[in-house]
Protein backbone atom coordinates (compact mmCIF):
# COMPACT_ATOMS: atom_id res chain seq x y z
CA UNK A 1 0.00 0.00 0.00
CA UNK A 2 2.90 2.11 0.96
CA UNK A 3 4.77 1.51 -2.54
CA UNK A 4 1.49 2.25 -4.36
CA UNK A 5 0.92 5.72 -2.85
CA UNK A 6 4.78 6.17 -3.34
CA UNK A 7 4.48 4.76 -6.69
CA UNK A 8 1.23 6.97 -7.75
CA UNK A 9 2.92 10.46 -6.43
CA UNK A 10 6.46 9.68 -8.41
CA UNK A 11 3.88 9.15 -11.59
CA UNK A 12 1.94 12.47 -10.81
CA UNK A 13 5.68 14.03 -10.63
CA UNK A 14 6.22 12.91 -13.80
CA UNK A 15 3.27 13.67 -15.33
CA UNK A 16 3.33 17.04 -14.28
CA UNK A 17 6.93 17.45 -14.41
CA UNK A 18 7.31 19.67 -17.93
CA UNK A 19 9.57 21.95 -17.14
CA UNK A 20 10.81 25.48 -19.78
CA UNK A 21 14.72 25.58 -19.37
CA UNK A 22 16.20 28.70 -21.32
CA UNK A 23 18.58 27.68 -24.20
CA UNK A 24 20.43 29.79 -26.76
CA UNK A 25 21.97 28.96 -30.58
CA UNK A 26 25.10 27.89 -28.70
CA UNK A 27 23.64 25.90 -25.88
CA UNK A 28 21.08 24.06 -28.73
CA UNK A 29 24.00 23.13 -31.24
CA UNK A 30 26.26 21.52 -28.78
CA UNK A 31 23.18 19.57 -27.60
CA UNK A 32 22.74 18.29 -31.14
CA UNK A 33 26.48 17.76 -31.14
CA UNK A 34 26.46 15.69 -28.36
CA UNK A 35 23.65 13.71 -29.81
CA UNK A 36 26.06 11.95 -32.28
CA UNK A 37 23.39 9.56 -34.13
CA UNK A 38 20.71 11.17 -32.68
CA UNK A 39 18.32 12.76 -35.13
CA UNK A 40 16.79 15.65 -33.60
CA UNK A 41 13.60 17.16 -34.91
CA UNK A 42 13.49 21.08 -33.52
CA UNK A 43 10.20 22.61 -33.43
CA UNK A 44 10.25 26.45 -33.33
CA UNK A 45 6.80 27.55 -32.03
CA UNK A 46 4.94 29.79 -29.55
CA UNK A 47 1.64 29.59 -27.46
CA UNK A 48 0.11 32.86 -29.31
CA UNK A 49 0.63 30.94 -32.93
CA UNK A 50 -2.13 29.07 -33.78
CA UNK A 51 -0.82 26.86 -36.72
CA UNK A 52 1.95 26.15 -34.36
CA UNK A 53 -0.14 25.24 -32.04
CA UNK A 54 -2.43 23.18 -34.05
CA UNK A 55 0.59 21.31 -35.40
CA UNK A 56 1.84 20.09 -31.84
CA UNK A 57 0.05 16.71 -31.36
CA UNK A 58 1.98 15.64 -34.66
CA UNK A 59 5.44 16.67 -32.89
CA UNK A 60 3.54 14.52 -29.79
CA UNK A 61 2.81 11.40 -31.80
CA UNK A 62 5.91 11.33 -33.73
CA UNK A 63 8.38 11.06 -31.06
CA UNK A 64 5.42 8.27 -29.53
CA UNK A 65 5.69 6.65 -32.35
CA UNK A 66 9.34 5.97 -32.99
CA UNK A 67 10.05 6.01 -29.25
CA UNK A 68 12.54 3.31 -29.61
CA UNK A 69 14.17 5.06 -32.45
CA UNK A 70 17.00 7.51 -32.15
CA UNK A 71 14.97 10.44 -32.12
CA UNK A 72 14.88 13.37 -29.76
CA UNK A 73 12.14 16.19 -30.97
CA UNK A 74 12.64 19.87 -28.70
CA UNK A 75 10.20 22.06 -29.14
CA UNK A 76 11.62 25.53 -28.82
CA UNK A 77 9.52 28.66 -27.70
CA UNK A 78 9.90 31.89 -29.07
CA UNK A 79 7.25 33.20 -26.43
CA UNK A 80 8.95 36.47 -24.73
CA UNK A 81 10.92 35.17 -21.58
CA UNK A 82 8.53 37.23 -19.75
CA UNK A 83 5.54 34.36 -20.34
CA UNK A 84 7.86 31.59 -18.95
CA UNK A 85 6.06 30.58 -16.43
CA UNK A 86 2.88 32.80 -16.76
CA UNK A 87 1.71 31.13 -20.26
CA UNK A 88 4.14 29.03 -21.80
CA UNK A 89 4.55 26.32 -18.33
CA UNK A 90 0.73 26.53 -17.88
CA UNK A 91 0.05 25.79 -21.26
CA UNK A 92 2.19 23.00 -21.44
CA UNK A 93 0.57 21.35 -18.56
CA UNK A 94 -3.36 21.93 -20.07
CA UNK A 95 -2.53 20.25 -23.27
CA UNK A 96 -0.11 17.17 -21.36
CA UNK A 97 3.06 18.21 -23.28
CA UNK A 98 5.49 15.79 -22.90
CA UNK A 99 8.29 16.35 -25.62
CA UNK A 100 11.22 18.37 -24.11
CA UNK A 101 9.98 22.41 -24.01
CA UNK A 102 12.65 25.01 -23.97
CA UNK A 103 12.34 28.83 -24.51
CA UNK A 104 15.04 30.59 -26.59
CA UNK A 105 17.25 32.74 -24.80
CA UNK A 106 18.32 35.12 -27.66
CA UNK A 107 17.63 38.76 -28.04
CA UNK A 108 18.90 39.81 -31.38
CA UNK A 109 16.77 38.19 -34.22
CA UNK A 110 19.20 39.46 -37.01
CA UNK A 111 21.55 37.42 -35.34
CA UNK A 112 19.76 34.15 -33.93
CA UNK A 113 17.25 33.80 -36.67
CA UNK A 114 20.33 33.24 -39.61
CA UNK A 115 21.95 30.84 -37.14
CA UNK A 116 18.45 28.61 -37.21
CA UNK A 117 19.11 28.89 -40.62
CA UNK A 118 20.09 31.79 -43.28
CA UNK A 119 16.76 31.02 -45.66
CA UNK A 120 14.21 31.10 -42.51
CA UNK A 121 12.11 34.48 -42.53
CA UNK A 122 11.17 34.80 -39.07
CA UNK A 123 7.66 33.18 -39.61
CA UNK A 124 6.29 30.67 -37.11
CA UNK A 125 6.06 28.12 -37.15
CA UNK A 126 9.11 26.20 -38.51
CA UNK A 127 10.87 23.14 -38.09
CA UNK A 128 14.78 22.44 -38.21
CA UNK A 129 15.41 18.49 -38.75
CA UNK A 130 19.37 17.27 -37.74
CA UNK A 131 21.09 14.08 -38.19
CA UNK A 132 25.12 15.02 -37.34
CA UNK A 133 26.16 16.42 -40.42
CA UNK A 134 22.70 16.62 -42.49
CA UNK A 135 20.12 19.64 -41.79
CA UNK A 136 16.99 20.19 -43.02
CA UNK A 137 15.22 23.72 -42.47
CA UNK A 138 11.20 23.75 -43.18
CA UNK A 139 9.21 27.03 -42.80
CA UNK A 140 5.91 25.65 -43.23
CA UNK A 141 3.56 23.89 -40.69
CA UNK A 142 3.14 19.67 -41.06
CA UNK A 143 0.22 17.38 -40.58
CA UNK A 144 1.02 13.89 -39.04
CA UNK A 145 1.77 12.06 -42.27
CA UNK A 146 3.85 14.88 -43.80
CA UNK A 147 5.79 15.15 -40.50
CA UNK A 148 6.30 11.06 -40.46
CA UNK A 149 7.30 11.42 -44.21
CA UNK A 150 9.73 14.26 -43.72
CA UNK A 151 11.60 12.07 -40.58
CA UNK A 152 11.68 8.79 -43.00
CA UNK A 153 13.56 11.19 -45.01
CA UNK A 154 16.13 12.30 -43.05
CA UNK A 155 16.38 8.97 -41.18
CA UNK A 156 17.31 7.21 -44.48
CA UNK A 157 19.78 10.10 -45.70
CA UNK B 1 16.14 30.73 -74.05
CA UNK B 2 16.37 32.82 -71.05
CA UNK B 3 13.29 34.20 -71.54
CA UNK B 4 11.48 31.04 -72.47
CA UNK B 5 12.81 29.38 -68.86
CA UNK B 6 11.33 32.68 -67.23
CA UNK B 7 8.25 32.28 -68.76
CA UNK B 8 8.35 28.29 -67.42
CA UNK B 9 9.77 29.39 -64.14
CA UNK B 10 6.50 31.81 -63.62
CA UNK B 11 3.92 29.12 -64.91
CA UNK B 12 5.22 26.38 -62.46
CA UNK B 13 5.20 28.80 -59.38
CA UNK B 14 1.84 30.11 -60.40
CA UNK B 15 0.74 26.38 -61.17
CA UNK B 16 1.86 25.30 -57.28
CA UNK B 17 0.89 28.34 -55.36
CA UNK B 18 4.30 28.16 -53.89
CA UNK B 19 5.92 30.55 -51.65
CA UNK B 20 8.06 32.81 -54.03
CA UNK B 21 11.15 34.56 -53.40
CA UNK B 22 10.90 37.86 -51.26
CA UNK B 23 10.94 40.98 -53.41
CA UNK B 24 14.73 42.22 -52.11
CA UNK B 25 15.45 45.55 -52.17
CA UNK B 26 16.82 47.71 -55.31
CA UNK B 27 14.03 45.48 -57.39
CA UNK B 28 10.74 46.66 -58.33
CA UNK B 29 7.78 46.94 -56.25
CA UNK B 30 5.06 45.03 -58.05
CA UNK B 31 2.14 46.77 -58.98
CA UNK B 32 -1.30 45.74 -57.51
CA UNK B 33 -4.97 46.97 -57.44
CA UNK B 34 -6.85 45.56 -54.61
CA UNK B 35 -9.93 46.42 -52.73
CA UNK B 36 -9.58 48.71 -49.98
CA UNK B 37 -11.80 48.41 -47.03
CA UNK B 38 -14.02 51.11 -48.26
CA UNK B 39 -14.70 49.01 -51.35
CA UNK B 40 -12.60 51.23 -53.42
CA UNK B 41 -9.62 49.81 -55.42
CA UNK B 42 -5.97 51.30 -54.95
CA UNK B 43 -2.86 50.90 -56.72
CA UNK B 44 0.22 53.41 -56.37
CA UNK B 45 -1.40 55.27 -59.00
CA UNK B 46 -4.41 55.98 -56.57
CA UNK B 47 -2.85 57.31 -53.77
CA UNK B 48 -1.01 60.74 -56.02
CA UNK B 49 1.66 61.80 -55.66
CA UNK B 50 3.96 60.63 -53.44
CA UNK B 51 7.65 60.05 -52.94
CA UNK B 52 7.23 56.57 -51.70
CA UNK B 53 5.17 54.00 -49.59
CA UNK B 54 5.35 51.91 -46.56
CA UNK B 55 3.70 48.38 -47.53
CA UNK B 56 3.13 46.47 -44.78
CA UNK B 57 1.63 42.87 -44.86
CA UNK B 58 -0.64 42.59 -41.82
CA UNK B 59 -3.67 40.81 -40.81
CA UNK B 60 -6.83 40.78 -37.90
CA UNK B 61 -5.27 37.84 -36.22
CA UNK B 62 -1.57 37.68 -35.28
CA UNK B 63 -0.03 38.78 -32.02
CA UNK B 64 2.67 39.73 -33.27
CA UNK B 65 0.95 42.42 -36.23
CA UNK B 66 -1.63 43.22 -33.72
CA UNK B 67 1.13 43.89 -31.13
CA UNK B 68 2.44 46.56 -34.01
CA UNK B 69 -0.81 47.84 -34.55
CA UNK B 70 -0.75 51.45 -33.28
CA UNK B 71 3.19 51.63 -34.23
CA UNK B 72 1.94 51.27 -37.81
CA UNK B 73 -0.93 53.73 -37.60
CA UNK B 74 1.34 55.70 -35.77
CA UNK B 75 4.09 55.88 -39.18
CA UNK B 76 0.83 56.90 -41.17
CA UNK B 77 0.64 60.11 -39.04
CA UNK B 78 3.91 61.16 -39.19
CA UNK B 79 5.12 59.63 -42.75
CA UNK B 80 2.10 60.02 -44.91
CA UNK B 81 2.26 63.95 -44.59
CA UNK B 82 6.13 63.69 -46.00
CA UNK B 83 5.02 61.72 -48.42
CA UNK B 84 5.15 58.18 -47.06
CA UNK B 85 1.74 56.63 -46.61
CA UNK B 86 0.91 53.31 -45.16
CA UNK B 87 -0.65 50.96 -47.69
CA UNK B 88 -1.71 48.10 -45.34
CA UNK B 89 -2.32 44.43 -47.26
CA UNK B 90 -3.90 41.37 -45.43
CA UNK B 91 -1.69 38.24 -47.10
CA UNK B 92 -4.05 35.81 -44.89
CA UNK B 93 -6.15 33.46 -47.07
CA UNK B 94 -9.51 33.80 -44.70
CA UNK B 95 -10.92 30.33 -45.48
CA UNK B 96 -8.31 28.96 -43.67
CA UNK B 97 -7.92 32.40 -41.35
CA UNK B 98 -11.61 33.06 -40.94
CA UNK B 99 -10.39 35.84 -38.63
CA UNK B 100 -9.21 37.99 -41.75
CA UNK B 101 -12.01 37.39 -43.75
CA UNK B 102 -12.64 40.77 -45.76
CA UNK B 103 -16.17 41.94 -43.78
CA UNK B 104 -13.60 41.56 -40.34
CA UNK B 105 -10.82 43.53 -42.08
CA UNK B 106 -13.61 46.78 -42.46
CA UNK B 107 -14.63 46.20 -38.82
CA UNK B 108 -11.15 45.91 -37.15
CA UNK B 109 -10.13 48.93 -39.69
CA UNK B 110 -12.90 51.08 -38.16
CA UNK B 111 -12.46 49.94 -34.45
CA UNK B 112 -8.85 51.22 -34.79
CA UNK B 113 -9.30 54.48 -36.79
CA UNK B 114 -6.89 53.27 -39.43
CA UNK B 115 -5.92 56.52 -41.51
CA UNK B 116 -4.57 54.40 -44.32
CA UNK B 117 -5.78 51.81 -46.72
CA UNK B 118 -6.15 48.27 -45.54
CA UNK B 119 -6.52 45.81 -48.61
CA UNK B 120 -7.92 42.43 -49.14
CA UNK B 121 -5.45 40.69 -50.86
CA UNK B 122 -7.84 38.22 -53.18
CA UNK B 123 -6.34 34.90 -54.48
CA UNK B 124 -2.92 35.83 -52.38
CA UNK B 125 -1.97 37.30 -56.10
CA UNK B 126 0.01 40.16 -54.37
CA UNK B 127 1.15 38.23 -51.50
CA UNK B 128 2.83 36.03 -53.96
CA UNK B 129 3.98 38.73 -55.72
CA UNK B 130 6.19 40.36 -53.26
CA UNK B 131 6.83 37.10 -51.56
CA UNK B 132 6.02 38.25 -48.38
CA UNK B 133 6.67 35.38 -45.70
CA UNK B 134 5.09 36.66 -42.31
CA UNK B 135 3.04 39.37 -40.55
CA UNK B 136 4.09 41.85 -40.00
CA UNK B 137 6.51 42.71 -43.22
CA UNK B 138 7.00 45.51 -44.21
CA UNK B 139 8.10 46.98 -47.84
CA UNK B 140 9.62 50.20 -47.80
CA UNK B 141 9.11 51.94 -51.68
CA UNK B 142 10.58 54.37 -53.55
CA UNK B 143 9.29 56.21 -56.36
CA UNK B 144 11.99 56.90 -58.89
CA UNK B 145 12.05 58.05 -62.51
CA UNK B 146 12.76 53.97 -63.16
CA UNK B 147 9.50 53.22 -61.30
CA UNK B 148 8.33 52.14 -57.80
CA UNK B 149 11.48 50.17 -56.20
CA UNK B 150 12.38 48.26 -53.29
CA UNK B 151 14.68 50.10 -50.53
CA UNK B 152 13.80 48.07 -47.55
CA UNK B 153 12.22 44.70 -46.26
CA UNK B 154 11.65 43.22 -43.18
CA UNK B 155 10.75 44.38 -39.46
CA UNK B 156 9.62 48.22 -38.32
CA UNK B 157 12.12 47.50 -35.30
CA UNK B 158 13.65 45.36 -32.85
CA UNK B 159 11.25 45.60 -30.12
CA UNK B 160 8.01 43.61 -30.59
CA UNK B 161 7.32 43.78 -26.95
CA UNK B 162 7.46 48.10 -27.40
CA UNK B 163 9.14 47.61 -24.13
CA UNK B 164 11.10 51.02 -25.72
CA UNK B 165 15.29 50.05 -24.01
CA UNK B 166 18.03 49.64 -26.86
CA UNK B 167 15.00 49.97 -29.27
CA UNK B 168 16.50 50.19 -33.11
CA UNK B 169 13.76 51.81 -35.48
CA UNK B 170 14.74 49.74 -38.58
CA UNK B 171 11.80 51.07 -40.64
CA UNK B 172 12.43 54.85 -39.87
CA UNK B 173 15.88 54.51 -40.48
CA UNK B 174 15.27 53.45 -43.46
CA UNK B 175 12.62 56.35 -44.80
CA UNK B 176 15.63 58.78 -43.46
CA UNK B 177 18.23 57.48 -45.78
CA UNK B 178 15.81 57.41 -48.55
CA UNK B 179 14.38 60.72 -47.94
CA UNK B 180 18.50 61.93 -48.27
CA UNK B 181 18.83 60.57 -51.20
CA UNK B 182 20.76 57.51 -50.22
CA UNK B 183 20.89 54.17 -49.83
CA UNK B 184 19.54 52.44 -46.27
CA UNK B 185 22.44 51.25 -44.44
CA UNK B 186 20.39 48.24 -43.00
CA UNK B 187 17.59 47.61 -46.35
CA UNK B 188 16.85 43.62 -44.99
CA UNK B 189 15.83 42.45 -41.56
CA UNK B 190 14.14 39.84 -40.38
CA UNK B 191 11.49 38.81 -37.24
CA UNK B 192 9.71 36.42 -35.21
CA UNK B 193 5.96 36.62 -37.31
CA UNK B 194 3.36 34.54 -38.05
CA UNK B 195 3.56 32.73 -41.29
CA UNK B 196 1.14 33.67 -43.85
CA UNK B 197 -2.05 31.19 -44.08
CA UNK B 198 -2.24 29.30 -47.19
CA UNK B 199 -4.75 27.03 -48.38
CA UNK B 200 -2.84 23.42 -48.13
CA UNK B 201 -0.56 22.59 -50.25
Amino acid sequence: MKYFFALTLLCSIRASGQKVDLINVDQLYEKLANGKDTIFVINFWATWCVTCVKELSSFEKLSVTHNREKLKVLLVSLDYKSKRTTSVLPFLKRRGIKNEVFLLDEKDQQVFINRIDPSWSGALPATLMVRSKTRKFFENEFTFPELESAYQKIKRS
Amino acid sequence: MKQVLIVILVALSMATNAQTATVTPGNKAPEFELKNVDGKLVSFNSLGAVKGYIIVFTCNTCPVAKAYEQRVIGLNKIYAPLGFPVIAINPNDPSVSPGDSFDKMVTRAKTSGYGFPYLYDEGQKVTNAYGARNTPQIFLVRHTKEGNMVAYTGAIDNDPEDIGSNKVNYLEQAISAVMDGKEPAVATTKAIGCSIRRKSR
